[in-house]
């Protein structure tokens, strides 16, 4: 996609504090602005910021600043880092026309640790996922960073996955362009790899 | 991207609020600027800090928000332009210093403070609304509703504070400071300063040469005189303005962040042709001409602004002084129940307002797609907030815990903001009975450890953060000690103001700047005062806690300090690879067989130990163990295994 379908576009990019969903929408962001599109970028910080769920609400506009916040039931396009946040925020910003991209490692809240919650089956939260969105868009990426060493790659392979999924006015090398901001030499090939990992993992 | 000094005027950043209202600072000139960490506002000194070895200026984190204001006030004085940014609570430790001088005027530097509120309280104690200390301080009120506009504000309240010789308040909200979007810059001055403190004295303009406030109530005259000069410069401020029809059936009045939910409100439900919005950017004192011109407008007003109604009083004191020969308003908003009274406002919220005083209807969300989706989101398990994987707080609590439970006399923990103040939950055992401000646990231990010829006997354990040592319990302690109180302080000393971003401290050893700097040694200080001191590592739990038990138990009287020593796992993990490779042996883990009933997972709570529900057993999740070793300890079976990694 190369123009932008709606005005706004509202994207949120969520998971757990500490996963690195600021980061992701910080260069989605600065990409849009590079662009030429009028971006807001708000994040959640403080005591959310390690464990608790977080998110950044993204929006994207050719006119216009909008406000911060996405309204309940406007998100356009929801990012989660952990399948459980995907449907937590579907709840919260989805509707019928929504499209989820999500990453399928969980990561267990201490309350499922301990024996006071359940984590939902795999098959019935991807279920869910698929039946409250247009489209969900799975991707086994924490994995796929854990191969390329370490997890802290799962975030980049994310952006990749979104760039991918072609939702967005964004191409790949607006994101390399921003990455090459952030990251040098051989930090920035690992994050470039992973932006691509992302890509091809979602146009296989 | 590039740094926030860059000389590119016209060019367009994606900026943080925060990073604007910095940006805004160095377009306007300043020489100085001193804060102290806090959520919303940290970024600003932070992003300033950055720059200020190349641009020329002093950049500091000060010890707390008075001694911050105290110091770029001195700076002011001598004429150097100063910016002192704070969050909510801030406003509170430095209002005495306000108050003063706001007698005596702040010289020829200009005087700019920035307080960032915490509507819904996201990462603070209480939901202040910090505008009142202008009505009650006789300081003007900015309130930015965008990043540009924070950037241009902040620029523009240097040139306010010099015309009225008078400390300018700037207020933004979590939302603004925490939202990146698109800034357009403005230049960089490129001026020689120059400071010297004026020792002239001058009997009809005192203010201007001698900053002593008192003896003469006529400063207090001086200063209503200078602040009623702000409305008519405020008449024609580009910071407020008009969007709607000329006659519009509702008018919205708003400031700050809740000018763009207004107007995204109005949109959705489209109503720009029947609903208008008079935003203010100068909310006070209020340019009243202004006002009236937007009130005779209409007869009925929404106002939309956030936490108190501040806006609302003003607006409505205004009315009432109006002719009787006026049309009636009605107005709506706090006080009738349409807006909330507390809690952040959104877009939402506005929209149900406007949609209940213009007769319109709004549905988000199909009602089959809403209600089926209420019944699956139930599969969604609640994710509570915890200390990080390899926390020592958590070790250093599982010791208090442990500690008090042997000592047996119902003892508990008072304490006050910082990550610990998680301590009153499942994370840190329950163990923390008492939050309030920074300071607070150590203030209130000194009362209870008074109590004795009241019959009471239970321990008290004060707690404080390493950094809220420095800002806020030295007089505390200095009390105990003279006035012989029965507490515990314990430090957390993990190097940082880990809370709000791992900010340097007086007791690191790094600037603001990142320079080295000299170390205020926190025992030694401690010792100084005639306190008993013990040093301990969180992560040895079993000595940790024995000279606790110690201490708990020792009946001589007075404050006792024990500095629970060991680096901010977020910090330490940046630095160095994990110390252990952690992992559960199967034949010594026997699950639910052991009696423990999974003390691991269910009590000690790290989120780097999991349940492996195929095997039964105890599981290191490697995706969040950082290898702190400290839960190999806690396992009753020994089941916990840690390998010192090789290097």
């Amino acid at each position: 996609m190369k123009t932008l379908t709606k005005e706004p576009l509202n994207v949120i990019i969520g998971g757990i504090g500490g996963q690195g969903n600021v980061l992701m929408a910080f260069l989605v962001g600065s990409a849009l602005l590079n662009k030429g599109y009028t971006t807001g970028v708000g994040d959640t910080y403080g005591t959310s910021q390690r464990g608790g769920p977080v998110a950044s609400h993204v929006r994207i506009s050719k006119k216009t600043q909008y406000s911060p916040l996405i309204s309940s039931g406007h998100a356009d396009v929801i990012v989660a880092l952990e399948p459980v946040e995907a449907l937590r925020l579907i709840y919260q910003f989805g509707n019928p026309k929504t499209v989820v991209i999500t990453n399928t490692r969980p990561l267990y809240p201490p309350d499922v640790s301990s024996g006071k919650a359940t984590y939902p089956e795999m098959d019935k939260l991807f279920q869910a996922i698929g039946k409250f969105s247009a489209k969900a868009i799975l991707v086994n990426a924490t994995d796929e960073a854990l191969k390329m060493g370490g997890s802290i790659y799962t975030n980049i392979i994310m952006v990749g996955a979104l760039v991918g999924a072609d939702l967005l006015p964004l191409d790949r090398d607006s994101v390399v362009e921003v990455l090459a901001d952030r990251f040098h030499g051989a930090v920035l090939d690992k994050n470039t790899k992973a932006l691509d990992k992302g890509i091809e993992l979602v146009r296989q | 991207m590039p740094g926030i000094d860059i000389d590119a005027p016209g060019s367009v950043q994606l900026l943080l609020g925060n990073e604007a209202i910095a940006r805004g600072a160095l377009e306007a000139g300043i020489g100085f600027a001193a804060a102290y960490p806090g959520t919303p506002s940290s970024e600003i000194l932070e992003t300033l800090a950055r720059v200020s070895k190349k641009m020329n200026f002093h950049a500091e984190w000060s010890t707390n928000e008075m001694v911050a204001v105290e110091a770029a006030a001195g700076a002011s004085f001598a004429g150097i332009p100063a910016i002192s940014p704070m969050k909510q609570n801030g406003i509170n430790v430095v209002s005495d210093f306000l108050v003063n001088i706001g007698m005596t005027g702040i010289g020829k530097g200009g005087l700019v403070v920035v307080v960032g509120d915490d509507p819904s309280a996201i990462s603070s104690s209480n939901e202040q609304d910090s505008r009142w200390i202008c009505k009650w301080m006789d300081m003007p009120l900015l309130e930015p509703s965008t990043a540009q506009e924070a950037k241009d504000m902040v620029k523009w309240a240097f040139e306010l504070s010099r015309e009225l010789d008078i400390v300018a308040i700037v207020r933004e909200t979590t939302r603004l400071a925490h939202t990146r979007s698109n800034v357009k810059l403005g230049e960089l001055p490129k001026i020689e300063k120059k400071a010297y403190f004026p020792d002239t004295w001058d009997i009809c303009k005192p203010s201007k040469s001698k900053f002593t406030a008192g003896p003469f109530g006529i400063l207090h005259y001086q200063l209503q005189q200078r602040l009623a000069k702000a409305p008519a410069i405020f008449e024609t401020s580009p910071f407020n303005y008009y969007v709607g029809p000329d006659k519009p059936e509702l008018l919205i009045i708003t400031s700050g962040i809740c000018r763009l939910y207004s107007g995204e409100a109005v949109e959705r439900l489209g109503l720009q042709g029947r609903v208008g919005i008079f935003k203010l950017g100068t909310s006070w004192p209020l340019p009243e001409k202004l006002v009236e011109k937007q009130l005779s407008r209409t007869n009925k007003v929404l106002f939309v602004e956030e936490i108190n109604p501040f806006i609302e009083g003003s607006v409505m004191e205004l009315a009432a002084s109006l002719p009787a020969n006026k049309p009636h308003i009605d107005f709506y908003g706090k006080r009738t129940g349409h807006m909330t009274l507390f809690g952040e406002q959104n877009t939402d919220l506005v929209t149900d307002a406007i949609a209940k005083l213009t007769g319109t209807t709004y549905q988000p969300r199909d009602a089959k797609y809403d209600s089926e989706l209420k019944e699956a989101a139930k599969m969604v398990p609640p994710r509570s907030i915890n200390f990080c994987p390899g926390c020592p707080e958590r070790a250093a609590y599982w010791a208090i815990k442990d500690a008090l439970t042997l000592d047996g006399r119902n003892g508990f923990a008072t304490g006050d903001i910082g990550c610990y103040s998680m301590g009153f939950g499942a994370g840190g055992f329950y163990q923390e009975r008492a939050m309030h401000c920074m300071g607070a646990g150590i203030g209130v231990a000194n009362g209870l450890g008074n109590l004795k010829q009241f019959g009471f006997t239970q321990p008290v354990i004060a707690m404080a953060g390493d950094s809220t040592f420095y800002h806020a319990c030295i007089p505390a302690l200095i009390n105990g000690v003279y006035n012989q109180a029965n507490f515990i302080l314990v430090v957390f000393d993990n190097s940082a103001t880990a809370m709000t971003g791992f900010q340097p401290h007086p007791g690191v050893g790094v600037s603001a700047t990142g320079a080295p700097a000299p170390v205020v040694n926190m025992e030694a200080l401690c010792r100084s005062l005639g306190a008993k001191v013990e040093v301990c590592d969180p992560f040895a739990l079993k000595s940790t806690t024995q000279t606790l038990v110690r201490l708990l138990a020792d009946e001589e009287p007075g404050a006792k300090v024990v500095i629970m020593r060991r680096v901010c796992e977020l910090v330490r993990g940046r630095r160095e690879v994990a110390p252990y490779k952690m992992h559960i042996d199967p034949d010594k883990c026997i699950g639910d067989a052991c009696g423990c009933n999974r003390l691991c997972i269910r009590l000690f709570g790290c989120p780097g130990l999991m349940w492996d529900k195929e095997a039964g057993k105890a599981k290191i999740d490697e995706a969040q163990c950082t290898g702190c070793g400290v839960c190999s300890d806690i396992c009753p079976q020994g089941a916990i295994i840690k390998e010192a990694t090789k290097l």
